[in-house]
């Protein structure tokens, strides 16, 4: 199939998606009159049930903790999937002497950006660990609070000190934090089956102040195990992706 | 708090840049400078969501979409270029 | 004001799929992907908007104030953080691609089988 004739079938395909898209659109009660009874229900009950004054956090470790759990999942998947396929390219060049990076020639970066990292190492990582245990207060979470620790590594990198980048983050440390984080959060489900109540019921004690560190019972525990996981399935491929570049320069 | 009106314009105005910075990062058909398009429209995305009343949203894709996702596509960029690139 | 947040959705739906349609090159086409893939963000939260409301966080603002819904903003936030991800094994797909085939252009892709 010629390009022209590509574009002509994605045109007449694109008009029919469209007309699909503005029939349903008409469909919708228009932007700003959200009629939805779930997420007023919600809104009114959350924080006298779980003592938990983000509501968004409340929603996706308590309340929808399930589809939590799948989606945690999908990215143990990916940055176990990356490991595997980046990992048989490896053994293709397994011929070539690989000593690790001691005599690499590290180009150098600019004098800002280096000094810019650095110093923002610090404060992110502590940022990412405060946004992970915090999930029940402000808008924090797992999810947020991981991925910025883990940008905390990639700071390092970005600063020019590879070497350090891979010493702080061994793969087989990596690995196994990525596999407490997904393992942590089922077996506190696991756990409430095991005390005869649903699974992932929140049956820690919920405390007295709504918002509170110590409040809302299992959210503030499963967002830290999801945000550990998080930051160490982020490093990982960020660290498997490097790996990579270093592998061509030294074989080229 | 920021009166009916003016919330109004600000969303329009977003969306439309929203709608300006996709159609810019798809035109851009060089590598690198398609990544640079990706975090500013990251970044655009993040604007609206915080105009929408989500920091939840806001603040996981300015990191995602203007730390990892830039630096992974650079990364992969870098591991298959030609070596005279 | 009532349909142009769906209209950009469609209109970044269309964008990014004419990118993928048109492109010449397996990293452009991951791009423009991840380009479809924030439409269902802007979709997601311009469904559970409240005009008037307020973010769903009732640390600082009294308890029963209006505020937007909090259940499309948690599968919103789960989204980016794991499309991230999926995006980086797709790369990882187009690197050994382009080790095994040495070229990353889908219409001489398509003609090795296997």
């Amino acid at each position: 199939m010629t390009p022209r004739q590509r574009l002509w079938f994605f045109a007449v395909a694109a008009a029919g998606l469209v007309a699909c898209y503005l029939w349903a659109f008409a469909g919708l009660p228009g932007f700003g009159s959200y009629p939805g009874p779930y997420g007023q229900e919600i809104l009114r009950q959350a924080v006298a049930q779980t003592h938990a004054t983000g509501v968004v956090s409340a929603v996706n470790f308590e309340y929808r903790g399930f589809d939590t759990v799948g989606e945690e999942f999908i990215l143990f998947a990916a940055a176990a999937g990356m490991s595997v396929v980046l990992r048989r390219l490896r053994e293709e060049r397994a011929t070539q002497p690989a000593d690790e990076a001691e005599s690499r020639t590290v180009p150098p970066s600019s004098g800002a950006v280096r000094v810019a990292a650095l110093l923002l190492v610090g404060p992110t990582a502590v940022l990412g660990w405060w946004l992970a245990s915090h999930a029940q207060a402000s808008p924090s979470g797992g999810f947020q609070g991981g991925v910025i620790l883990a940008s905390a590594f990639i700071l390092i990198y970005l600063s020019g000190e590879f070497l350090t980048f891979r010493r702080l983050s061994p793969v087989a440390l990596l690995d196994a934090v990525e596999a407490v984080g997904a393992g942590g959060f089922v077996a506190i489900g696991l756990a409430a089956i095991a005390m005869n109540l649903p699974y992932l019921d929140n049956y820690l004690p919920l405390g007295t102040i709504p918002g509170a560190v110590s409040s809302s019972g299992t959210i503030a525990l499963i967002s830290f195990f999801v945000g550990i996981e998080v930051a160490a399935a982020f490093v990982l491929i960020v660290g498997e992706l490097l790996d990579q570049t270093l592998l061509r320069r030294r074989s080229a | 708090m920021i009166s009916a009106g003016l919330m109004n314009t600000l969303q329009i105005t977003v969306l439309a840049g929203v709608a300006a910075g996709a159609t810019v990062v798809v035109r851009t058909r060089t590598r690198v400078r398609q990544v640079l398009a990706l975090s500013v429209y990251g970044v655009l995305l993040a604007i609206l969501f915080l105009v929408f009343q989500a920091p939840d949203v806001t603040l996981s894709e300015l990191t995602v979409g203007a730390v990892v996702l830039p630096i992974i596509l650079l990364l992969a960029i870098a591991k298959v270029r030609k070596p005279d690139q | 004001m009532g349909i142009f947040p769906f209209l950009v959705v469609v209109w970044i739906v269309v964008v990014g799929l004419y990118g993928i349609v048109t492109s010449r090159d397996l990293i452009h086409q991951i791009v423009c992907l991840i380009v479809v893939q924030s439409s269902t963000y802007v979709l997601l939260l311009g469904v559970g908007y409240v005009t008037g409301g307020a973010a769903p966080y009732f640390f600082d603002i009294p308890l029963h104030t209006k505020a937007v819904d909090p259940v499309v903003q948690a599968l919103a936030l789960t989204d980016v953080v794991v499309e991230a991800a999926v995006t980086a094994l797709l790369l990882s797909f187009a690197v050994q691609a382009h080790k095994r085939f040495g070229t990353l252009d889908p219409a001489e892709l398509a003609e090795f089988k296997g």
